[in-house]
């Protein structure tokens, strides 16, 4: 039995009359790591938020268990979000905080467990990123890479059921790649949790995602598991999986005839 | 920056500025005279009140026993009726006159009290019947002109 | 006039009206987010740290600023004050100018503008930055209320230590001026504070005062707040995010200044 635990239903969405996405239709099922790809501004990130609750869908529907995402109260909002962890793209750590402290705030928030169990759980979280003996380094001290480590451990701090992933390999070296990817994994399979991945960078992502969904101009353009897009043949995903130069997505922006650009000025 | 220097820093923070709060109301303002303490009220009709303002003062020998609390008009003996809040402290006898002067040459203007002889005291709403108005400087040139004219005329 | 002046006029006049619905629509945003602060102020009162931190980072270290910029303003009325005073015969009265120049104006104003320029501005950097990092938003997604737990703490910080910092501008002031007037220029030390508390009067003047300083410290520290929470969240909208708080502020407290006024001296 898969159910699934986020669902999206015909979703539209846009700012002042120009929609974004028009007509989405995803599901991501318990326990699997599913990616979200798609070209610079198709909206993917939107889709996060739009699960996460921070925006409000023009038509359709966000379903996170049964419960329709933009229909919740504001106290009902609260409690479905302790059920996420959220990876932002830069990392978004508390600048005016440790790393320690980075990792205990959702912890403080939420519980009202004592000093000490706190300290453990922080421990826990910071050991399983490999990064418990940096716990009181300020977040201002921290490498690209160790920064998105730390918030990744706090993301996971109240071991979630959703793990959503903004670009976490954005500007990563091949190392710290390595390890994001692996760490991925092996929390979304420690903590029995979905992770949805939002990324451009197919090589990584294809090699430990379970599903893909391609968005482009507002549609799921293609969906499948990693093998089944890299034999597709849809013009749209051979490019995007091969990275060609020219394609459905096209090299020259918008422009009138070489010749006539260039002999055009000379004769003003 | 840790909790315990913030704390000491937020603390002297708000110590000197309740003490400078403290030093503008004593120091510089005037919250040390008896205003807070407790009062009785008289009233006393003047013809002519010049420059006198409600929170004037109210002295005796030089000193300020009270304070003007209201001025009114009464519309049926064309006077002015103040309301006086006397310092509960202090007794004045019923045939006290009630004078308005002029601190310095042109400073503002306060009732002075001269107290009489009589062995009865005023009372909480008592009149005071003997006043004396306001000296008003152009009354007083035009009085100086008109006497000087008449004096060459002689 | 030709169809191109009248296209240009037109294109002003659009151009205004705008502008105009543009700020009206900001009041309207900087209206709601006032709303919001006061409604989310319950976690200031249970976590009152939160608080005391911001009164620090807003007061304690105006503190040199205004004590510095306050004995200098003291003195300079003193010096200013003594030299049309003494022209008629009234250089003892010089307590008095100083005491209610400051108490009255200078103390409230002067200390919103000084605060405006650097606690407004280290505000509105803050939450700017914290927007732009989406820290804000990290905090809405771990259902963290981001006005409850970063803007609510910094309005009550800035709206407490404002008129905290405004009673210390006025005191140092005073003292300042009484510096100038008695050691250095040799008016009469007593006449100095005499003069001074016959004139100065608790309820119209220093209390009036106290109420300008609050008043000043809701607008300028709520401005701040709400140019760092709209700002566009790159570096350039940051940094024009910051000019236009000193602005906005500095226009309201001196707009604010003239209403009050009027209505405390009628």
């Amino acid at each position: 039995m898969t159910d699934n635990i986020v669902e999206i239903d015909n979703l539209s969405f846009g700012y002042k009359g120009r929609l974004l996405h028009k007509g989405i239709n995803m599901v991501f099922p318990r326990g699997k790591i599913v990616a979200i790809m798609g070209g610079s501004g198709s909206g993917k990130t939107t889709i996060l938020r739009l699960i996460g609750g921070q925006l409000k869908p023009v038509k359709g529907e966000v379903r996170v268990g049964d419960q329709v995402v933009h229909e919740q109260s504001r106290n009902e909002l609260q409690l479905l979000r302790r059920k996420m962890g959220m990876l932002f793209q830069q990392g978004a750590l508390f600048t005016d905080l440790s790393v320690y402290e980075n990792v205990a705030f959702p912890i403080r928030e939420h519980t009202d467990l004592p000093e000490s169990m706190i300290r453990d759980l922080v421990m826990m979280k910071l050991n399983a990123v490999g990064l418990r003996g940096a716990r009181d380094l300020m977040a201002t001290e921290l490498s690209g890479g160790m920064a998105r480590r730390v918030a990744l451990a706090r993301a996971v701090a109240l071991d979630p059921e959703i793990i959503m992933y903004d670009e976490p390999f954005a500007g990563l070296d091949p190392i710290s790649m390595g390890v994001v990817c692996n760490l991925i994994r092996n929390l979304n399979d420690a903590l029995g949790a979905t992770s949805l991945v939002v990324t451009h960078d197919v090589k990584e992502a294809f090699a430990f995602v379970d599903y893909v969904y391609f968005i482009a101009d507002g549609v799921v353009a293609a969906e499948g598991t990693p093998a089944e897009l890299r034999e597709s043949t849809l013009p749209f995903v051979h490019q995007f999986v091969h990275g060609e130069v020219d394609g459905p997505v096209p090299f020259h922006y918008a422009a009138p005839d070489y010749r006539q650009d260039m002999l055009g000025e000379r004769n003003d | 920056m840790d909790r315990t220097k913030i704390d000491l820093w937020v603390g002297i923070f708000a110590a000197i500025s309740v003490a400078a709060l403290l030093g503008l109301a004593m120091k510089v303002g005037n919250l040390t005279t008896t205003n807070i303490g407790d009062t009785y009220t008289v009233t006393a009709a003047f013809q002519n009140i010049g420059g006198l303002k409600p929170r004037s003062p109210v002295k005796s020998a030089g000193v300020v026993v009270g304070r003007v609390d209201s001025i009114q008009f009464d519309g049926a003996t064309y006077e002015a009726l103040v309301t006086l809040k006397l310092d509960k402290r202090y007794q004045f006898p019923t045939d006290t006159f009630a004078n308005i002067y002029t601190a310095g040459l042109l400073g503002e203007q306060y009732i002075g009290l001269e107290p009489g002889g009589e062995e009865e005291f005023l009372k909480e709403n008592d009149r005071i019947m003997q006043t004396q108005d306001a000296v008003v400087l152009e009354k007083m040139i035009s009085q100086f002109l008109y006497s000087k004219a008449t004096e060459s005329n002689d | 006039m030709t169809k191109r002046t009248g296209a240009k006029l037109t294109a002003v006049l659009q151009s205004i009206g705008h502008r105009l619905i543009d700020q009206f629509w900001r009041l309207g945003s900087a209206s709601r987010l006032f709303a919001y602060t006061l409604l989310s102020s319950g976690e200031s009162l249970r976590r009152p740290f939160l608080v005391i931190r911001e009164i620090y980072f807003t007061g304690v270290l105006s503190l040199i600023i205004i004590l510095v910029s306050a004995f200098f303003v003291g003195m300079v009325l003193a010096l200013q004050g003594y030299n049309t005073l003494q022209k008629y015969g009234s250089s003892e009265a010089i307590g008095v100018l100083v005491a209610l120049s400051l108490v009255r104006e200078l103390g409230p104003v002067v200390t919103a503008l000084l605060f405006a320029g650097r606690a407004g501005t280290a505000i509105t950097a803050e939450i700017g930055l914290m927007k732009a990092t989406e820290q804000l938003a990290a905090m809405e997604m771990m259902a963290v209320s981001p006005i409850a737990r970063v803007v609510a703490p910094r309005f009550w910080g800035g709206v407490i230590s404002m008129p905290l910092l405004a009673g210390l501008f006025s005191m140092v002031g005073i003292l300042g001026g009484y510096l100038v007037a008695v050691p250095l220029i040799g008016v009469d030390g007593g006449a100095f504070w005499s003069q001074m508390q016959d004139a100065v009067d608790f309820r119209e003047d220093i209390v009036n005062g106290f109420i300008k300083s609050c008043v000043f410290g809701v607008a300028c520290t709520m401005i701040a707040l709400f140019e760092g929470y709209d700002a566009p969240p790159t570096a350039e909208g940051v940094s024009r995010a910051t000019t236009r708080t000193v602005v906005n502020s500095s226009l309201a407290v001196l707009g604010l200044d003239f209403v009050m006024t009027s209505f405390m001296i009628s």
